[in-house]
This record gives structure tokens, C-alpha cells and sequence, in this order.
């Protein structure tokens, strides 16, 4: 990064990429360039769109973007595929399903998840406030609906899309998954193949056995994204929505439910950061073996570290 | 930081048909623990130069098998010190003639591989260059 004002760099496509690359290896040079960034946040609308391994959402995000685009929107995308458990590598394949947007100006980024979870949040959370500043107005996160860490990210949209595609078996994966609950929109993609209506049918019923009778019920939209069919409708319902958190001033307490979550997370990693420097790799090695051999239990052991 | 995974982008410019090739080395370097972008066939030299930027990637691959190299590939160079990412490592793979490979190294392709390449030493060449380059970086 050169030594221009944080904020001049995200003038360019270049300057936006380097910072992200930045909060996604954090440290001390990630917490000065949020803090100088932070100012310029809070303008973004961020819509999260999660469902099941190959709904469509890559596809349904790409169409999403380029009617955005038509609208005259500046658009940001997010893609956040899962790393290896193994090699710590991954494929990140979503971009290949969004070259209708080459050449637009629309902003995309490959993340992967990197290991655990919280840590991926908190760089999507990171990536999110760059492109928040760098003037993006609606930033896509596409993450994959499996489980708890996809649904903390979709928290940090002020809009969430679930993602559902006929043939995927009988379950409604939404459903299955639990996190339906978390949808403001329910899509229904794939719409060209049978049992969309059945998909579609199910996921009404259950959002009338849903006893939380909300100002907002989520729509259910069929899509075909690969013809761009019914999207219109979805990116009219993303606005309605917008426009909802805005009439019924919703959007303060939703940030500060997710700044809740946030400082709690930053202190989670800091306060275990600082604890495990206090504790030498012999000592902790010592008290794994007094643990596995019955000696001590973890408690006892956990309250020596934090008296120490 | 030695331990953030290097960022790959694999292509394939040009018309040409299928993309085996670059999928068995997209995920030979998936399990050598690098992150690897795949953007697949068609590719132009913009939209690669314009993945290459906002992806931040520490390496372009670009697979060839329809000759159109010596035109696309300039192209990509070009493309790329235009916008400022002239800090890739740039890698070709496919079928390249022997005569061009000189070509190839002078346009800032450090790496060539023929079709009969074993993947492992396309992995060993971009995790050794990569690591020159981290220790380049912190001096
Ligand atoms: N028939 C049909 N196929 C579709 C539609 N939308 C997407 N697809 C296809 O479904 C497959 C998966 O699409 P993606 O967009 O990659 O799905 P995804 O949910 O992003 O997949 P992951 O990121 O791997 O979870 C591709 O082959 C798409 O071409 C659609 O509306 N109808
Ligand atoms: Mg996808």
C-alpha cells in the first residue's frame, strides 16, 4: 500500500483489492486501515444471498448485478467459497458463473473461508466496510447456505436472499438447513424444472405456520437466472425491502445487533490472543497431558491460565 | 506473511474448445494449498487483466492450446501494466512451441509448461518463485 490517505486509494479497482487483501491477512495493519476507513462506512446496502451447494446463486448473482447495473446502481460482489480442511487451498469457482459483468465497472472478489469461521466473518465483515467506503451502493455476498458461519455473515446484510432450486431432492434444503428463518426473500430458482411450484408451495406453508407475524412477510419469487427470468421482480423486492427498513426505521437496530456481534467477536479473539502469549507451548503441552491423563480437568486448568 | 496462500488465477484465453487441462491444474494448486480463481474458457485479455486486479492474485496462469498465444498473450502484459498489476507471476501452460518460448520469457512469462508437464513441478516452480518474491518483499 503506498502512503496516499487510506481513503484515495479506493479510488481505483487496484487500490480496492489491496485493501481487502489486507484485512483478509489482519494484524495491526488491517485494525489502522479500518480505523481511518471507518468514517467513510454506513452508506452501503448490503443484500447476503445464501441457499444450498448449486441453487444458482453465482448465476442468480450475476443477473442480480447486471439489472442492478441497468438501474444505474453502483454494485460490489463478495463470493465466498469454502477452503480445503486439508490443504488449506480452494477453488474459487463462483466468478466463472458472473462474466455477463466483465467490463461493467462491477467490482467482484473471490474470498475463501480460510479455516474457521469467526475468522471468515470477520474478514468478510472487513471487506465489506472497504467497498462500503470505496462508494459501492449495493454489495452482493454470496456465501454457501451449510451452516452456522454462512448464517453470522448473512447477518451482516441489511437484506438476506435464501437461495432454493427444485431438484435437490424432496427437502426444501432452506428448511433442512434452518435458515429460513433469516430470509427477507426466498427465491425459488431453477424455476424451468419441475417441482418449482411444489418448492415455491412449501416454502409459503411454512411461512404461515411461522407464528412471527412480522411487518415483513418474505415474498417467494421464481426465478429462471440463467435467462434472467422473474430477477426483475427479485431486484424490485430487494428495493421494497431497503425501502421498508427505511420507513420503519429498522436499519439502527439491525447495525447495532451486528456491531454486537462484532465487538463481542473482536474481543473473543483478542482476549485468547493475549491469554495464549502469557502460556509457553511447554506449559500447554504439559497440561494437555494432565488433562488426557485424568490428573486435571479442563476447568480447573482454564481458571489456572486466566488467574495466572 | 508467509502463511496467507498464494492467490492464483487460471485462464484460458482464446476460442478453443475445452478446459481439462486447466481444471486438473486448478486443482493440483487447490491442494498444494493455494487459492486459485477459476474463470474458464473464452477469456479475453481484458477480462483477465480485470480479474487479475480485483482479485489481487500473486500468479496469472494462462492455458493455450489454439496457437493464438503470440496475439492474446502481449495483449495480457499489456493489460496488466496498464492498470498497475505488473507484480504477477505470469505462467503459460498448454501446447507452445518450442520457438516461442523465448518470445514468451521476454513478454514476463517465467514459467512455460508443455502439454506433458507434471503438475507437481508446475506446483514446486510457483511455490518456489512465490517465495523468492515474499523475501524480495520484506526487504
Ligand atoms: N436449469 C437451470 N439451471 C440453472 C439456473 N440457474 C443456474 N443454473 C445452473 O445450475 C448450476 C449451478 O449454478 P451456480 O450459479 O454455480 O450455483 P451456486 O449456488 O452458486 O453453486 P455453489 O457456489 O457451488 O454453491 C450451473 O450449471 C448453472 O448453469 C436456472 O435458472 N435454471
Ligand atoms: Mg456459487
Amino acid at each position: 500500500m503506498n502512503s496516499q490517505s487510506p481513503i484515495s486509494n479506493l479510488q481505483s479497482p487496484l487500490g480496492i483489492a489491496r485493501a481487502i487483501t489486507q484485512v483478509e491477512r489482519g494484524g495491526e495493519n488491517t485494525r489502522q486501515l479500518i480505523r481511518a476507513l471507518f468514517p467513510f462506512t454506513g452508506r452501503a446496502h448490503i443484500v447476503g444471498v445464501t441457499g444450498a451447494p448449486g441453487t444458482g446463486k453465482s448465476t442468480l448473482v450475476n443477473a442480480l448485478a447486471k439489472e442492478l447495473h441497468a438501474r444505474a446502481k453502483r454494485v460490489a460482489i463478495i463470493a465466498v467459497d469454502p477452503s480445503s480442511p486439508f490443504s488449506g487451498g480452494a477453488i474459487l469457482g463462483d466468478r466463472f458463473r458472473m462474466q455477463d459483468l466483465a467490463g461493467t465497472g462491477i467490482f467482484i472478489r473471490s474470498m475463501a473461508s480460510r479455516g474457521q469461521l469467526g475468522g471468515l466473518a470477520a474478514a468478510v465483515a472487513d471487506a465489506l466496510l472497504i467497498l462500503d467506503a470505496a462508494n459501492f451502493e449495493l454489495i452482493l455476498v454470496e456465501t454457501v447456505g451449510a451452516g452456522q458461519g454462512e448464517v453470522e455473515i448473512a447477518r451482516h446484510a441489511h437484506t438476506t436472499l435464501v437461495v432454493e432450486a427444485p431438484g435437490l431432492g424432496d427437502d426444501i434444503q432452506a428448511i433442512k438447513a434452518g435458515i429460513l428463518e433469516i430470509a427477507d426473500i426466498l427465491v425459488v430458482n431453477k424455476a424451468d424444472r419441475e417441482g418449482a411450484n411444489a418448492a415455491a408451495a412449501a416454502l409459503e406453508m411454512n411461512l404461515n405456520l411461522n407464528p412471527n407475524k412480522a411487518a415483513w412477510r418474505p415474498p417467494v419469487l421464481k426465478t429462471i437466472a440463467l435467462t434472467f427470468e422473474g430477477v426483475n421482480k427479485v431486484v424490485d423486492a430487494i428495493m421494497k425491502h431497503a425501502a421498508y427498513l427505511d420507513e420503519k426505521q429498522l436499519r439502527v437496530p439491525r447495525e447495532r445487533a451486528r456491531f454486537d456481534r462484532e465487538l463481542r467477536g473482536l474481543l473473543e479473539r483478542e482476549l485468547l490472543e493475549r491469554t495464549l502469549r502469557r502460556v509457553t507451548p511447554a506449559r500447554w503441552d504439559e497440561w494437555l497431558r494432565q488433562i488426557t491423563q485424568r490428573q486435571r480437568d479442563p476447568y480447573s486448568v482454564a481458571q489456572e491460565i486466566l488467574d495466572s | 506473511m508467509s502463511d496467507t496462500p498464494i492467490r492464483v488465477l487460471v485462464a484460458k484465453p482464446g476460442l478453443d474448445g475445452h478446459d481439462r487441462g486447466a481444471k486438473v491444474v486448478a486443482r493440483a494448486l487447490r491442494d498444494a494449498g493455494m487459492e486459485v480463481i477459476y474463470t474458464g474458457i473464452r477469456q479475453t485479455p481484458e477480462m483477465i487483466a480485470e480479474a487479475a486486479v480485483q482479485e489481487d492474485v500473486d500468479v496469472v496462469g494462462l492455458s493455450i492450446l489454439s496457437g493464438a498465444h503470440l496475439e492474446l498473450f502481449p495483449r495480457v502484459t499489456e493489460l496488466l501494466k496498464a492498470k498497475g498489476k505488473d507484480d504477477v507471476l505470469l505462467v503459460a501452460g498448454g501446447i507452445v512451441p518450442d520457438e516461442d518460448i523465448p518470445r514468451l520469457n521476454a513478454l514476463g512469462f517465467a514459467g512455460v509448461f508443455g502439454p506433458g508437464t507434471n503438475t507437481h513441478d508446475l506446483v514446486k516452480f510457483v511455490q518456489e518463485k512465490m517465495a523468492e518474491q515474499r523475501i524480495k518483499d520484506k526487504d
